[in-house]
């Protein structure tokens, strides 16, 4: 009733914004977002009869509450961080790479392959095992991003459709090799890798720096930061970048200033593949020491997405969103019941998605009677 | 004087009042304390320089905009729209220039979208009489059951024009509405305004085009740099020339001085060309011609016959079936954009929002889309953005562009302004040669008389232009050779001397226009 009557004295409007809104605008959207969605999740939680208090000091401590869980939430963020930087390229030109995840995968099969083949034998030094192992991983991601660039730009495939295809023959590929070539006795994974195939992780240097104990954090993460910068550095930077950019927001203007267009839609679905396995690379290397299927085909291709969306296709962002990310990731390992952190994270999503809104309408209350 | 009268009563026959209406952006005073004021059964002309704050203040009437400041006062009643639809439920209702047509489906369908009724069953053979009784009363004419896909631009803007009526629109405002529009459908589109105002509606409009303005207002009104220069004027006994002053507040010369050209080696060679338009229908068949180092030649002829096809030939954007196309004696044609590029061929294209420019991208990204591949702006891979910015400060500087910053996305630009930021970046290049479609569409005089100078310039320094224009006004002041184009094909060529061109060439022309090739005109006389 009481609502009722309120809408009778107010009406609320939705208009289109039409000015660009201040900067400090989005991120307090943002911000809210997540304050709304937490809200909701913990009335979630003490609906299904825990505190919502206690499980959410429980997550923080979980993901943030010590140097060691800081560290295993920066393990999970790297993975993270490459596919949504792969996928925030490819979006840039309007290219829909839904297959980060396949080119994740052929990532980490490319780094294995340099062992398990063996391209390099196992007594070679690390500094040029994990270099290989790098260029291996990027080119084996390359190539599962150049064929549905090469189908968009010769036949005019859609590119959804393929890449998201070559996600299952990539797991079907992998799944080949550990059930038989490369099986360690009949077990569905490889030989675990000699250490040189290792990236060097905290704990390495623990004998000299006693806080690093235990810390599991690997290079990944460098060379993931690494690769943010220099991806800003193209897309903003660099006449590819103009490119990019420039396809991406009105083709025809960018054939029109002479820009080869099939040309970028292969080159950037590679760049894209190539960042993706770089992180499959990382993930093999740095993680999992050895290739098996259930903790590369681990849905970091289409976290990715989400990843890239949320942080506007910037790159520096994605290293901020992916550690959160990271740390909702690593929170529902710990969390019980474990279906908690999942379900907040997908509130958290919804709310990002739905705030989003807000940022292109504006609501305005009037008092009815004011209206004419 | 005008304005205090009107301030202080209200007159039965005034629709609108809009007083005080001050906007800003970010950046820019768009409308500065304006006042104005529409009469019932009147046609009202806006006019103003380009970025002046037209389209501004008439997107805040039709509840596109909210004013910063400023009250809008329909029939005496005050109102406060948030949006178009409660704009249009006061009646008032505004055609854009950029049509918002959804082009499979048909034109009743287009008519009927976004409306209440009908509501679920689309009773469209009903709604078909309706719209075709409706199109009838006002002279609009144009098939109710078409696809607009279908339709010309001028039938489309009919349709526009119904989608408002439908509503209910006593006010009609409309955008540059002849910007699009060939000669012959201007015409057609002043008797319907005609006849809409004797039927009780009243009409605002904006144009550029002074002469049209002297023939269809009743009254005008003139913004300058977002305040009101004059408030309804009225048209009678007005010249061009001094509502020119009023909107750029110095004279304009309107005949350009031109200098006889000297017209050296063929910069251009279109030999016997054949191709297709994007429907896979015969657009060129069999066309030549040539441009020198040193001479403007214009193209004429109704909008429709090949001008845009030959024009995206040139620029490397269309592949042609037969024949080939020389620039500085190299094959030009069915090679890359980039080649003609490299080659120092500029391109004003017709289509400033859907080709010539990235809309959200800043104006530094827009203009230098020809040069940053070469130094300075090039650096080894990377692009020197301080370099980009000097050079688009530069450019905003000479070519006059009304921008806050060159960061702003080119799409919150006004249409002239994006339309020199095309010229800036296709003219500062120096081009030895360059294809101009229609390249003061959207420029108020001051600017048309700019362009039109840096154009003989270009000559006289010895480039070749070819002039694409569907205004044989601005040909005849510019050009010095013009071919006439009829359904692909060239129908003759004349040569323009320093004067005005005899009645009799213009005549001679006009018939080449509609399909009568040279040699039987000659014939005839
Ligand atoms: N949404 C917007 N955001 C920021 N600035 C804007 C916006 N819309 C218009 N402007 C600026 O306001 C000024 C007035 O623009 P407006 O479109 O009203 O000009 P106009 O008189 O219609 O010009 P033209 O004849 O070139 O179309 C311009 O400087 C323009 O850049
Ligand atoms: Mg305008």
């Amino acid at each position: 009733m009481r609502i009722l009557s309120l809408s009778r004295l107010y009406r609320i409007k939705l208009e289109p914004r039409l000015k660009e809104p201040p900067g400090w605008y989005p991120p307090l959207v943002s911000f809210g977002a997540i304050v709304i969605a937490l809200v909701f999740g913990g009335i979630l939680i003490a609906f299904v009869g825990g505190n919502p208090f206690l499980s959410y000091a429980h997550i923080a401590r979980a993901s943030f509450g010590s140097i060691g869980v800081i560290s295993d939430t920066l393990v999970k963020a790297t993975p993270i961080l490459m596919t949504s930087l792969a996928c925030a390229i490819a979006f840039r030109m309007k290219l829909w790479n839904i297959g980060a995840e396949g080119q994740f995968i052929m990532g980490g099969f490319g780094a294995a392959a340099v062992v398990l083949t063996p391209i390099l034998p196992p007594e070679t030094p690390g500094w040029l095992f994990v270099p290989v192992m790098m260029a291996f991983g990027m080119a084996a991601g390359a190539l599962w991003g150049f064929m549905p660039g090469f189908l968009k730009a010769r036949f005019n495939v859609n590119e959804i459709i393929s890449s998201l295809m070559l996600n299952y023959i990539a797991i079907a590929w992998i799944n080949f090799w550990i059930f038989g070539v490369w099986s360690e006795g009949g077990f569905q994974m490889s030989p675990k890798f000699p250490k040189a195939a290792w990236l060097p992780r905290l704990l390495d240097f623990s004998d000299t720096i006693p806080l690093f104990r235990g810390l599991t954090t690997h290079t990944g993460m460098l060379i993931g930061i690494m690769a943010a910068v220099l991806l800003w550095l193209v897309v903003y930077r660099s006449r590819w970048g103009y490119e990019i950019r420039l396809i991406g927001d009105n083709p025809r203007a960018a054939q029109y200033a002479g820009i080869n267009i099939s040309r970028n839609t292969i080159l950037v679905m590679m760049l894209s593949g190539m960042l993706a396995g770089l992180g499959g690379m990382t993930e093999v290397s740095g993680v999992v020491h050895r290739l098996q299927t259930s903790p590369l085909a681990a849905g970091y291709g289409f976290t990715g997405i989400i990843v890239a969306w949320l942080s506007k296709l910037h790159p520096l962002v994605i290293i901020l969103v992916s550690i959160l990310f990271g740390a909702l990731l690593l929170a529902g390992r710990e969390i019980q019941p474990s279906g908690i952190p999942k379900m907040i994270q997908g509130i958290i999503l919804v709310c990002l998605i739905a705030s989003d809104f807000l940022l292109r309408y504006q609501i305005r209350v009037s008092r009815a009677g004011v209206e004419a | 004087m005008v304005k205090s009268e009107s301030a202080i009563q209200t007159e039965e026959n005034t629709v609108v009042r809009m007083a005080g209406i001050v906007k800003r952006f970010p950046g820019v005073l768009a409308n500065d304390h304006v006042d104005f004021e529409l009469k019932r059964g009147e046609i009202h002309a806006l006019l103003g320089e380009n970025g002046a704050g037209k389209s501004t203040l008439m997107n805040i009437l039709a509840g596109l905009y909210r004013p910063d400041e400023g009250e809008i006062i329909i029939r005496g009643e005050v109102e406060n729209f948030s949006s178009p639809r409660d704009a249009i439920n006061a009646g008032i209702g505004m055609v854009h220039q950029h049509f918002m047509l959804v082009p499979s489906q048909t034109v009743t369908e287009n008519v009927l979208l976004g409306l209440d009724e009908p509501r679920f069953f689309m009773r469209l053979k009903e709604y078909d009489t309706k719209i075709a009784s409706l199109s009838e009363q006002f002279g609009l004419k144009v098939d109710p059951k078409a696809n607009i896909w279908q339709l010309s631009v001028g039938e489309q803007q009919r349709v526009e024009i119904l989608k408002m009526l439908y509503r209910g629109a006593e006010v009609l405002i409309m955008d540059e509405p002849t910007a699009v529009l060939a000669p012959q459908e201007i015409k057609g589109l002043f008797e319907i305004l005609r006849s809409m105002t004797e039927q009780g509606k009243s009409i605002i409009f904006i144009s550029h085009k002074l002469n049209e303005v002297v023939e269809i207002a009743d009254r005008i009104s003139v913004l300058r740099r977002g305040k009101a220069t004059a408030n309804g004027l009225s048209s009678e006994g007005v010249t061009t020339k001094e509502l020119a002053r009023q909107m750029v507040g110095r004279e304009v010369i309107f005949r350009l001085e031109k200098q006889a050209s000297n017209p050296g080696d063929i910069v251009l060679d279109v030999r016997k060309v054949f191709a297709e338009n994007d429907k896979g229908l015969s657009a060129l068949s069999g066309l030549s011609l040539q441009v020198r180092a040193g001479e403007i030649v214009g193209v004429a002829g109704v909008a429709g016959n090949g001008q845009r096809e030959l024009a995206q030939l040139i620029s490397g954007l269309r592949n042609c079936a037969q024949g080939e196309i020389l620039l500085h004696n190299e094959k030009i044609s069915n090679r890359s954009t980039l080649y003609g590029i490299e080659q120092g061929m500029a391109y004003v294209p017709e289509d400033r929002t859907q080709v010539g420019s990235a809309p959200n991208l800043s104006v530094t990204d827009n203009v230098i889309m020809k040069t940053y591949r070469q130094p300075p702006i090039s650096r080894g891979g990377l692009l020197d953005m301080s370099q980009a910015n000097r050079f688009a400060e530069e450019l905003k500087l000479a070519y006059d562009i009304i921008v806050p910053t060159v960061d702003t996305p080119v799409r919150l630009l006004s249409g002239g302004n994006l339309q020199r930021v095309i010229l800036a970046r296709e003219i500062s290049g120096r081009p030895d040669f360059m294809v101009a479609v229609q390249p003061t569409r959207g420029l108020d005089v001051g600017a048309i008389e700019g362009v039109h100078r840096l154009l003989l310039a270009q000559r006289d320094e010895g480039a070749g232009v070819l002039l694409v224009s569907e205004e044989l006004e601005e040909l005849f002041a510019l050009s010095d050779r013009i071919y006439v184009i009829y359904e692909g094909k060239i129908m003759g060529e004349v040569n323009i001397g320093l004067e005005e061109p005899s009645d009799q060439v213009v005549d001679m022309i006009g018939l080449m226009m509609t399909g009568t090739p040279m040699e039987k005109i000659g014939e005839g006389l």
